[in-house]
């Protein structure tokens, strides 16, 4: 068992249960989010909600946490030995029909993107300005306050746009590479697989992306 | 000649390298007058007999066959293995894909398990390894038995095909950014794992060609495709999933083995 996972194959099982952890999260992340388009108490409420609930919340993180964790380190791990098997590049890139998409390519900058989004993204709302309000006569944390904040400064609210769209090409080629690295992947759904992936990242991503466009540009002044 | 095509003028930048130990580096070549019904290596030997005929070194290239089904040719050109075209080896590229005046860089396949051996030859003896560690049955066939006599499936039948037309030419390897050789190595694996004759074996198959495969020092299969799109016989994806998939059932399911008779 220790052979396997520390074989190019058995890495790929391990970077597609991590990953998919993590797309299982941003797609009811997301979801959850989109109860800021409803009423700030019902955002609020549900925050509220997920934090009060002791286990369920640090069950969630610690398994996240790892998940990324292992992630972050088997793609360090696998992009190392990749670089040193391939040794040195070709003058000319591969063109035409040879060529591969450039979301393919460039999955650890995606992912050196998206790490970094997570981080500020934590330090920014989860650790971040703790308003208080009532709802229902209950005292919660006022996250949407926080947020009708942060999503009034242009400059967070663009960063949060390109995060989002690397995090989308970053998706959409792991949802569609887990078929293949768990071995599942079959000739007749070869064709289907690409839209579904796709169909999958821009769900998460345009849902992700309707929240801050909703409060810079509806909310705001 | 009564042939009315004209001719083709190109200029070539080829990757010369002495040896193994040496540097590398590229040399500009005009290949003038060529037909368009050329194939690219009876161009490469058109040039080559000029440069003969001024006493320098001919530029190395690996060729056998010409047929498309050896695998022995195999090299870069524009950054496309055996070149623009899907579904051919660079034997069987004709002149006719390029355009008069194009300039042409020709590299050799570049991977750290495939080193260089001299301008576009390479040494592809990691693949011989690979298949040496599990690529066959080890069963003594003696006659052919009545094929009838061994029912498969027609769809099996028809993908181990599919995979055994692998010739190991190792574009899939030159083609990927990780230098993976998992197109190549799952091939094999889906090949005989599809067939009854393959079934005895299939376990320790998987274990030992993939074992291998890391021991080369190929890299990863990041799924860009690259390797497929490149590959001359359109040697599909789904055999690394296949490879995967029998990597995990061999991992939990592989038996110890037992040296001896019964001990009991």
């Amino acid at each position: 068992m220790f052979d396997f996972v520390k074989s190019t194959v058995g890495r790929k099982y391990i970077m597609g249960i991590s990953g998919l952890v993590w797309m299982g999260f941003v797609l009811s992340h997301m979801a959850g989010n989109m109860l800021i388009l409803v009423s700030p108490d019902l955002y609020n409420a549900y925050g509220h909600a997920i934090v009060s609930n002791k286990p369920l919340l640090y069950g969630a993180e610690s398994v996240l946490v790892l998940a990324l964790i292992v992630h972050v380190t088997t793609a360090i791990s696998l992009t190392i030995e990749n670089r040193k098997a391939k040794g040195s590049r070709y003058a000319v890139s591969a063109s035409g029909e040879k060529a591969s998409t450039l979301a393919s390519r460039t999955m650890g900058m995606q992912g050196s993107v998206v790490l970094a989004f997570i981080i500020l993204h934590l330090a920014t709302f989860k650790y971040g300005t703790h308003y208080d309000t009532v709802v229902n006569g209950v005292q919660m944390r006022d996250l949407h306050r926080l947020i009708g904040e942060v999503f009034q400064q242009p400059g967070y609210v663009l960063w949060y746009v390109v995060a989002l769209i690397l995090l989308m090409f970053h998706l959409s080629h792991g949802a569609s590479s887990i078929f293949q690295s768990f071995g599942f992947l079959e000739r007749k759904m070869q064709k289907g697989l690409r839209k579904f992936a796709w169909t999958y990242a821009i769900i998460v991503v345009a849902g992700f992306l309707s929240q801050p466009a909703y409060v810079y540009l509806l909310r705001g002044k | 000649m009564a042939s009315a095509k004209a001719t083709i003028n190109l200029k070539l930048k080829v990757w010369r390298q002495k040896d193994n130990k040496s540097q590398g580096g590229f040399k500009e070549y005009d290949a003038k007058n060529v037909s368009p019904d050329a194939s690219f290596l009876e161009m490469l030997d058109a040039v080559n007999e000029e440069l003969i005929k001024k006493g320098e070194e001919p530029i190395l290239f690996d060729h056998d066959c010409r047929e498309g089904i050896c695998g022995s040719c195999g090299f870069m050109i524009n950054g496309n293995a055996h070149g623009p075209q899907k579904s051919t080896t660079v034997c069987q590229l004709h002149m006719r894909v390029f355009k008069d005046g194009e300039t042409l860089v020709l590299e050799p396949w570049r991977a750290s398990a495939f080193p260089i051996l001299k301008d576009l030859v390479v040494d592809r003896s990691a693949f011989d390894r690979i298949i040496k560690s599990g690529g066959y049955i080890s069963v003594n066939t003696g006659n052919a038995q009545d094929a009838n006599n061994i029912p498969i499936p027609k769809p099996d039948a028809d993908e181990a095909f599919m995979s055994a037309t692998c010739i190991g030419c190792g574009a899939c390897v030159a083609s990927c950014k990780n230098a993976s050789a998992a197109l190549f190595t799952s091939a094999k694996i889906q090949h005989m794992a599809l067939l009854p004759q393959g079934q005895v074996e299939r376990a320790q198959r998987a274990l030992d060609m993939t074992a291998q495969m890391d021991a080369e020092g190929f890299g990863a299969c990041s799924t860009t495709g690259a390797c497929s799109a490149a590959c001359p016989k359109d040697i599909s994806l789904i055999n690394i999933a296949t490879m995967n998939r029998e990597l995990l059932k061999a991992t939990i399911t592989k038996k110890e083995e037992h040296t001896g008779g019964g001990d009991g």
